[in-house]
């Protein structure tokens, strides 16, 4: 059983010549935290996209939770992606018009859960987080940059997911909020043991996790770029 | 989704009211052209009813139908007695109705007639005039008055009033002489009828009596109680209006009432003539027609601008729809919603703007213009024009929102930058 299993994967965006990402093999177990060291224009995003889906990766390079999600139909890898992987960016994780309530509510009806059992987790996850209840019925925008990552983590794990990927989640956070950020996210996911992947170029928060992994030494594209190098990759055209 | 789509909306309410504005002026637009097209067409074939043939002196079918049964513009002659009374006559003719055109007062119409007016006159569906109050003249100094004259003026019954040379709003020449007792109010028919004083064909000629070379000559004015009423033979009339026994007589009689041997006539079918009249209408309405739908298609292309410019500020919030598993669809029906809910609003918006209008403006109109119109559209044709802008707008809105789509599919996760 593995939260992830990557191999032989390749993935070239269409229009480059060379591929972006080349990995031989890469296995997450089920309730494992792992620390992704990447810097920027590493292909992180390129890959955080693939493991979610979001991206078509080639057929039968990557299984989530032992299912190859190459093999499932567009609505049906963003129903898998809604019920069973949540996803926390460095910035902009919420729709900034809608309320807090609102923004967790809309992530629980993509994953098709009922209303009453979103409204019991929600009050579950606010306190874990250490939020403040009134702050559900602000509107996103309002909220300072540490809360609104605090509630992208609830909305994370909002709908019981079996995978957290984190891409860069504190780099918009000063150093205390930093630390402070990554415990909390650990101490939810210790009561739901599930996996986590967080992408992050700061090594000083390695020391959180139990695996620490280089993107640059697991991918065989783009041999030169090494951490704190940024290099030229298709991550931006698409953009 | 409804939440997301309204939310969305507020927080972009700068440019989002903006596109409603000009969104709700053209539907406003469209509705009122269509409004005022469709109330115009129906008191238009509803004016007059059950009428054979219409009988003048020589000229067009439109100009006699413009001046006997609308009351526009002036008559270019008279006809005689005689000729009326040759015509009545005839056998194959049931009724005949005399009009005589000519006097106003205070800006309304004054029409002469005889009682038949009231017993053979139809209107709309072959409805007959009914009088709310009062009774028919049986004086010759007596007076029938529309609904609206009676309402605009004021006017209750025993009123008198007093008629003036000329059809102006205002005359110089006034018959002051001999005032009208208003006998009777007809019911609205929402017709010209409504607009018009009727009178008795001996009153218009008493009050002219004594007139030469269009001076009035006071020894030989009459006053109310001379006994020359009673005699008066009107010596010219306007018009007439004939019922036949046998419609099947229509054209004979038409053939013959043109030979007339003693003066020049015409005889027109009423309803051949107003469908010319329609016609002439009708290529200018096809007009405003097609320029209000032309506004209409500008502003729901500027509603697609709107969303197709906003992509790119949404490029992230739409990444995130995805991110937390929402289908490309869902993003597709995201945009769709935001454009209807806005053309939505903007039909409502338009159609109480028209509605408020009218009502602020029906009484000048009807004053002005003898335009009756409702406050409330409701013909068809408005529904059929709202749920074409509807499924316009939805069409419009696939640009931008099939963008949006195709972008959605083909994106990675938010890129760190």
């Amino acid at each position: 059983m593995a939260a992830i299993r990557i191999k032989n994967l390749a993935y070239t965006w269409p229009g480059a010549s060379e591929p972006t990402l080349q990995i031989p093999e890469l296995t997450v177990a089920r309730g494992e935290s792992v620390f992704l060291r990447g810097a920027s224009g590493s292909g992180k995003s390129t890959l955080l996209s693939l493991l979610s889906g979001i991206l078509p990766a080639p057929a039968e390079t990557v299984a989530i939770l032992d299912e190859d999600l190459s093999s499932m139909s567009v609505r049906k890898r963003d129903r898998f992606r809604a019920q069973h992987i949540g996803i926390v960016f460095q910035q902009f994780n919420l729709i900034p018009f809608l309320s807090v309530a609102a923004n967790l509510r809309l992530a629980a009806r993509f994953a098709h859960q009922a209303d009453a059992e979103t409204e019991q987790r929600t009050q579950k996850l606010i306190g874990a987080l250490q939020l403040h209840p009134d702050l559900l019925e602000r509107k996103a925008e309002q909220l300072s940059v540490g809360q609104q990552q605090r509630v992208a983590i609830a909305r994370a794990f909002i709908n019981h997911p079996e995978l957290i990927l984190a891409d860069e989640p504190t780099s918009a956070l000063d150093a205390d909020s930093r630390d402070h950020f990554v415990r909390l996210l650990l101490s939810v996911r210790e009561a739901t043991g599930c996996a986590v992947v967080f992408a992050s170029h700061d090594d000083s928060l390695a020391k959180f996790f139990d695996t620490r992994t280089a993107l640059a030494d697991i991918n065989l594209a783009n041999p030169k770029t090494g951490p704190g190098e940024t290099s030229k990759t298709g991550e931006t055209s698409h953009v | 989704m409804f939440e997301v789509a309204l939310s969305s909306l507020w927080s972009r309410r700068g440019s989002v009211m903006l596109t409603l504005i000009s969104l709700t002026i053209s539907m406003a637009i469209v509705i009122g052209v269509e409004h005022v097209r469709a109330q115009a067409e129906n008191s238009f074939v509803r004016t007059v009813s059950s009428v054979d043939l219409l009988v003048g002196a020589r000229t067009s079918q439109i100009n006699l139908l413009l001046y006997s049964v609308f009351r526009i513009g002036s008559p270019t002659n008279n006809i005689r007695w005689q000729s009326f009374e040759d015509i009545a006559e005839r056998q194959e003719v049931a009724w005949a109705i005399p009009f005589s055109l000519g006097d106003s007062h205070r800006g309304y119409r004054v029409l002469g007639t005889n009682t038949d007016y009231f017993d053979h006159f139809r209107y709309g569906d072959a409805e007959s005039l009914r009088i709310a109050e009062g009774e028919a003249f049986d004086h010759p100094l007596e007076a029938v008055l529309g609904s609206e004259v009676a309402a605009t003026l004021g006017y209750t019954l025993d009123v008198e009033i007093e008629l003036a040379h000329g059809i102006g709003n205002t005359s110089f020449v006034n018959h002051d002489h001999l005032p009208f007792t208003v006998s009777g109010i007809l019911a609205p028919t929402g017709t010209p009828v409504d607009r018009t004083i009727h009178v008795t064909l001996e009153g218009i000629e008493a009050i002219h009596l004594g007139w030469q070379n269009g001076v009035q000559v006071a020894a030989l004015s009459p006053d109310a109680d001379d006994p020359r009423l009673a005699q008066l033979q009107p010596e010219q009339i306007t018009a007439v209006l004939l019922g036949l026994e046998n419609p099947m007589a229509v054209f004979s009689l038409q053939r013959a009432i043109n030979n007339y041997p003693g003066e020049p006539l015409s005889a027109i079918l009423p309803a051949v003539a107003l469908g010319e009249l329609w016609q002439i209408i009708g290529s200018l309405e096809n007009l405003l027609r097609v320029i209000s739908i032309l506004v209409l298609a500008a502003s729901l292309l500027g509603l697609s601008t709107m969303l197709l410019s906003s992509l790119r500020e949404r490029r992230r919030e739409l990444a995130l729809y995805r991110a937390i598993g929402a289908h490309p669809v869902f993003i597709l029906c995201l945009i769709e919603l935001e454009a209807i809910t806005v053309t939505v609003v903007a039909a409502v918006l338009g159609y109480l703007m028209v509605a408020v209008g009218f009502a602020l403006t029906q009484d000048w109109l009807s004053e002005s213009f003898a335009l009756v119109i409702e406050v409330w559209p409701s013909t068809p044709g408005i529904w059929l024009y709202l749920a074409g802008a509807m499924l316009a707008s939805l069409v419009l809105t696939l640009i931008p929102a099939s963008i949006a789509y195709k972008r959605s599919l083909g994106s990675a996760l938010q890129s760190a930058a």
